[in-house]
């Protein structure tokens, strides 16, 4: 056996095509503390990870996960960790300190129908503004929403490789239908995949927190004298934490990083977006519905068009004012309370119709039949 | 024996944050000495890791190294990613009472357990100096602070028994009193392998000594050494003896498989097996 699967036609569940992918983007460690329904991928790792060189560990909570996570990324190695929202929860200040120290790393957030506890093995949409607000202060955030096992694969490859040009955490912000459903997945081979690794400094550089948008990034034990800190720094990583220029520079540019560059990072699958009657915007499981809702539609001589966003954030606000202009209408289906509504209809609402489609409690997808209705509704009531 | 020691060799020209007589600057200087007399002419091969609170500013920023500053509570966790990837450094964790056995509690046990390969350095000031002089799991009953303004009515925790029972492979507690002990056990803990803690108890004039009576840092320093009570005195000792004593010297010394030894046991073996299928 080679240290990589072959390029080949396989039948996988989704977690493990993440987990899978994880290795081809070069990820070498994993820490995590187990959780329903994000299991599997901690299981696939612990096996698969030494097979490559790498580690795998089980740790106390996900406090120490995350940390350790983000630990391993300063000796230079890619690393991640999987969790559900009660999980997530705990992780959030040691992201937050991800995004001030600036550390490439993924967290994959198999969303589970929350608030607490809630319902651990049923899916649910409900950590959408988390992944984007989990962590306090200003920042911004890049997550991605699979919505195929195939996806699985490809955005978490994706997702380690906007962590090391960025120097941030990403969230793949997957849920529990993708995570748990087996279907068909065709693997690249691993040559054929693109991998970005973060930029290293040259000897004598010494800024690694300013100076350019993205600086470079040094590992420990390589001489450099890195100073790292979650409390203000200047670019050479001292701390100024009463100094408001600094803060204000600091703080800005790990905004300005992400957000100057959200139309490159956006991605998105889009159908007859410049010419329909009646748009829909969706993403994960709940997108699978829409295309056979689209389908009965324009049976019904319905135009219908379509966004699924593989990238909620940052939110891709220049395709969805595109759709506002077009369509009479915008409908969107999701499992959870309107999260991702209120984000189209800051965009959309001054050229458009926003209507909301929402489902949430024991699993239940939205079906293509419940949009295919939501559709012909909107287009009845004018 | 190469240069005298400086201590300036290991230190960025820049203030230090402490204020006057905090016992943190002697743990500071004490560990740079240790660094000296091991041989190591600077801090290359050392990651020193620390959270929130006085004490993890002695490494962060001052000292001329890899420093990594991490939350209130999480060094260790953060030190384990580090070691587990590169086992040839020396990986340092420097915090205080609150950040290692009050709100990081779990994972020093865990990490005792584990035997991972770091060396814990806690300064036990008994306080939460940069919040004010809150109670500490670590201050002695009875104690007034600022949360507990008629005395504390808890009983303290003692972190480096517990750091035994947890399975450490090097454990010793000294106080600021006894600056030579404690060089001499950090000496010996960076030589070693495995989960070594060192227990500094240290004065805090400023949020606690200035409360409790005493007047100025010497006097912390006369009360640690009056208290001070050698290990293999103490076991002569009752519990109701020891109540207010402080019981210094080394605590564990043993070899036993580390962290870093079985992880990496278990990817040779994985790697053999993936060559041979």
């Amino acid at each position: 056996m080679k240290k990589f699967l072959e390029a080949n036609t396989y039948f996988w569940q989704g977690n493990g095509a993440c987990a899978e992918a994880a290795l081809a983007a070069g990820c070498r460690f994993f820490a995590g503390y187990p959780i329903t329904p994000a299991n599997e991928i901690a299981e696939y790792l612990s096996k698969r990870l030494p097979q490559v060189g790498g580690i795998a560990i089980q740790m106390e909570d996900e406090l120490a996960s995350i940390g350790a996570v983000v630990g391993a990324s300063w000796t230079g190695n890619k690393a991640m960790t999987a969790t559900s929202g009660p999980g997530f929860d705990l992780m959030q200040e040691t992201i937050g300190w991800a995004f001030m120290t600036e550390t490439p790393c993924v967290i994959v957030d198999v969303q589970r129908a929350g608030p607490s506890t809630g319902q651990a093995t049923k899916c649910g949409q409900g950590d959408v503004m988390q992944s984007r607000w989990g962590t306090h202060g200003d920042y911004s955030a890049i997550a991605l929403s699979p919505n195929s096992v195939q996806e699985m694969f490809e955005l978490t490859i994706k997702a380690f490789n906007l962590a090391e040009k960025y120097r941030t955490p990403v969230v793949l912000l997957a849920d529990e239908v993708i995570a748990h459903m087996r279907e068909r997945i065709i693997l690249p081979s691993q040559e054929s995949i693109e991998i970005i690794n973060r930029r290293k400094p040259k000897p004598n550089e010494k800024a690694f927190f300013g100076l350019e948008e993205v600086p470079p990034m040094p590992s420990v034990g390589e001489g450099f004298n890195a100073a790292v800190t979650g409390s203000t720094h200047n670019e050479y990583g001292i701390r100024f934490t009463a100094d408001p220029t600094v803060h204000k520079q600091l703080v800005e540019r790990l905004n300005s990083k992400i957000q100057n560059h959200a139309e490159e990072i956006a991605d998105m699958e889009t159908y007859n977006t410049d010419d329909c009657q009646i748009g829909i915007v969706s993403f994960g499981c709940t997108s699978r519905a829409i295309y056979e809702a689209v389908e009965n539609a324009e049976a019904k001589g319905i135009k219908t068009g379509y966004i699924r966003l593989k990238t909620i954030w940052p939110f891709p606000e220049k395709a969805i004012k595109q759709l506002a202009e077009t369509a009479k209408k915008i409908i969107v289906p999701e499992m959870n309370l309107r999260q991702i509504f209120y984000e189209v209809q800051r965009v959309a609402s001054r050229f458009t119709e926003v209507v909301p489609l929402n489902k949430i409690g024991g699993g239940e997808l939205i079906t293509p039949e419940e949009l295919f209705r939501k559709i012909q509704e909107s287009v009845k009531n004018g | 024996m190469g240069e005298p020691f400086s201590i300036r060799k290991y230190l960025r020209p820049i203030p230090l944050p402490f204020c006057p007589g905090c016992g943190g600057l002697t743990v500071m200087s004490e560990f740079l000495r240790a660094i000296h007399e091991s041989g190591h002419e600077n801090l290359s091969k050392f990651v020193f890791c620390s959270g929130i609170g006085c004490s993890s500013w002695i490494p962060s920023p001052h000292f001329i190294a890899d420093s990594v500053h991490t939350l209130h509570g999480r060094s260790i966790p953060v030190a384990t990613g580090i070691k587990l990837l590169r086992p040839d450094l020396n990986v340092v964790v420097f915090g205080g009472d609150g950040d290692i056995v009050g709100i990081g509690l779990s994972h020093f046990i865990h990490a005792a357990r584990r035997n991972i390969d770091i060396l814990v350095i806690m300064v036990n000031n008994m306080i939460y100096g940069m919040t004010g002089g809150q109670v500490a799991p670590t201050t002695p009953f009875k104690t007034k602070t600022t949360t507990t303004p008629y005395g504390s009515f808890e009983h303290p925790l003692d972190a480096a028994r517990l750091a035994v029972t947890a399975g450490a492979s090097y454990v010793a507690r000294w106080t600021t009193a006894h600056p030579n002990e404690l060089k001499k056990s950090m000496k010996s803990a960076i030589e070693m392998k495995g989960f070594r803690f060192i227990e500094a108890v240290s004065q805090c004039p400023t949020a606690f000594g200035r409360r409790v009576g005493f007047k100025d840092a010497r006097e912390m320093l006369k009360w640690f050494k009056e208290n001070a009570v050698q290990i293999e005195q103490a076991k002569k000792l009752s519990e109701e003896d020891l109540a207010e004593k402080i019981v210094v010297g080394e605590f564990v010394q043993k070899q036993r498989p580390t962290l870093v030894e079985t992880i990496y046991n278990v990817i040779g073996e994985a790697q053999k097996n993936i060559e041979k299928s």
